[in-house]
């Protein structure tokens, strides 16, 4: 697979030459692959927001680089703005941004700005509300009529209508009870399948990013901890916790029914997955 | 033991524009909570948890019914401020509460404006940061902390005011898991060591599993109050009305439709795995 966004040696230092002088991201490298989905998990502090604000140039690096296809994204910072329509960025509480009368004119802006128009506006506009599923009749409300997760769908969907090739969501889910996180997360799940554009989840829930993404990039302190497949690092459970970081419940039991004396695989993250193999023992006979 | 907080059939409808119709959030809620528990609150979005809280201390007022805060009527307005003293909130979004340019002022604002002593502000203030693991913080600007960070700079806020009772209307939600966990672990030890009766809006399960007593709302009425066990073992009845069971509790309700003898109710990590591990050496 071809990398879409290459990190190397990114470093970003806030406050330099004061006393609060701190660098959020330091020497950080790694590869995100053209269609693949990306889970970023990390507690509060540990580089995240940093980390993908530099990944549409909201943020220039103190040093290293940042390369959408290969090319350095500040090559040419005059451009940084095409940069800002291949990588869209929907940041935390994106509904606080909705400002618009309807929300049709909402999610036009940001194509309307790329230069859409007539049709080729229609038609974007009432794809991306489709896919993240807002109903036709909802186009000509004003946004703010509308519930939080849905005011959140018309943010997502805004991103979406400029047809970026990766999409960066920073904590899409917050404050949404469990219906409404896991109905956006379908959506974003639909979406990536779709689509096949790259998408890049923030998130510091091990749940969600155990049960959505192909491969997981652990940060913690500025610097990436772990990078792989979500078996790989929930296999490495007592690592994470001994970083501060959570590993999903249903890891947590794996965990303690092997301090038991039972014989459970220690990747295991899904209830399904723990169910079968703990069926597999019953029928093994293999308790000790 | 003493009421903290009791409803009488409160009903609340948010105001609607001429011509729409009227929905009432809140349809007939009768609670008392006692003075001293530690209670959580889960429901779906719209479900009339956080109306429900919001009423607790004269934010929202009834359109029906009756609020009473240790006996005072919330719709009695020469009690309000009395009652805003006794029952402090925390809200989801720590933006839209901290008032101050400097994290001490900050916290200091709410016994500033009750006239609390400059020596006894110093030291509430000093103990409300230090209760949230944030007394390292107390001279930084809290625009430059993190989201979690300036949540627990919220809940000192609150603290500081030597509330009676803390209401956390999804004060969580925008928290990681350690900043949740810290916010939780001071919640429960202001609830053990001071007594403070502490209500939990919530929509995540696990943080129900140490409370006293769970209340569920779905459909602006109480549809569920009992023990973290007794609600939790109800895995249908809480699928139907939008919310998720624990991760334990799930697999113990497949394992035992599999034909495994577990119990319901090992809502912790550890029971659950030591039920589990009983159950298959006796298979």
């Amino acid at each position: 697979m071809e990398p879409i966004l290459q990190i190397k040696n990114l470093t970003h230092t806030y406050g330099i030459g004061t006393p609060f002088q701190r660098s959020a991201v330091e020497d950080m490298s790694f590869d995100v692959y053209s269609g693949e989905f990306l889970g970023i998990i990390g507690h509060t502090g540990s580089g995240k927001s940093t980390l993908i604000q530099h990944l549409n140039g909201l943020l220039k690096p103190t040093s290293g680089q940042v390369l959408l296809r290969g090319k350095d994204i500040w090559a040419e910072p005059k451009k940084i703005r095409d940069v800002r329509f291949q990588v869209g960025l929907v940041f935390q509480y994106p509904e606080y941004q909705l400002f618009e009368e309807t929300v049709y004119k909402d999610i036009a802006f940001g194509p309307a700005n790329m230069g859409k128009r007539g049709d080729e506006l229609d038609c974007c506009v009432r794809e991306a509300a489709r896919l993240v599923g807002i109903r036709d009749d909802q186009l000509e409300k004003s946004p703010f009529e509308l519930s939080g997760g849905q005011k959140r769908r018309v943010a997502l969907a805004g991103v979406i209508a400029m047809e970026p090739q990766v999409l960066v969501l920073d904590e899409p889910t917050a404050g949404l009870d469990p219906a409404g996180r896991e109905n956006l997360m379908a959506n974003i799940r639909d979406y990536h399948r779709n689509k096949h554009t790259t998408v890049i989840l923030v998130s510091h829930s091990m749940d969600e990013i155990a049960q959505n993404v192909d491969r997981i990039l652990v940060l913690k302190s500025a610097h990436v901890l772990m990078s792989g497949t979500p078996t790989e690092v929930f296999a490495r459970g007592g690592e994470l916790l001994a970083a501060g970081l959570d590993v999903p419940q249903v890891t947590r039991i794996a965990m303690a029914l092997r301090e038991r004396g039972l014989a459970i695989d220690p990747a295991v993250y899904t209830v399904q997955d723990l169910e079968r193999q703990l069926l597999a023992l019953r029928k093994g006979g293999a308790v000790c | 033991m003493a009421t903290m907080i009791k409803t009488e059939t409160l009903k609340y409808a948010y105001p609607v524009e001429e011509g729409e119709k009227q929905t009432f959030a809140l349809r007939g809620v009768d609670l008392e909570i006692e003075k001293g528990s530690f209670v959580v609150v889960l429901g779906h979005n719209g479900s009339g948890k956080s109306t429900l809280a919001k009423t607790f201390n004269g934010v929202l007022l009834p359109a029906g019914g009756k609020v009473y805060v240790e006996g005072m009527d919330t719709c009695d307005e020469n009690l309000l401020l009395a009652i805003r003293q006794r029952v402090g909130m925390v809200f989801q979004n720590p933006d839209n509460q901290i008032v101050a340019n400097v994290v001490e002022e900050d916290v200091a604002f709410a016994p500033e404006n009750l006239g609390v002593p400059t020596e006894e502000i110093r030291k509430r203030v000093d103990d409300a940061l230090k209760a949230v693991g944030m007394s390292e913080f107390v001279r930084h600007a809290p625009h430059l902390l993190s989201g979690g960070q300036k949540q627990r700079i919220a809940i000192a806020g609150v603290i500081a005011m030597e509330p009676a009772c803390i209401v956390l209307d999804e004060a969580t939600a925008m928290l990681d898991p350690i900043g949740r966990q810290e916010v939780l672990s001071t919640v429960h030890r202001l609830n053990r060591e001071k007594g403070i009766t502490v209500i939990l809006i919530t929509h995540h399960m696990n943080e129900a599993e140490e409370a006293d007593r769970v209340i569920v709302m779905d459909d602006g009425v109480v549809a569920m109050d009992g023990s973290p066990r007794q609600v939790f073992t109800q895995v249908d009845a809480l699928r139907s009305m939008g919310l998720t069971v624990p991760d334990t509790v799930d697999l113990l309700d497949r394992l035992q439709k599999d034909g495994l003898d577990v119990p319901l109710d090992a809502l912790t990590v550890e029971e659950c795995a030591g039920a589990i591990a009983a159950a298959l050496r006796a298979n």
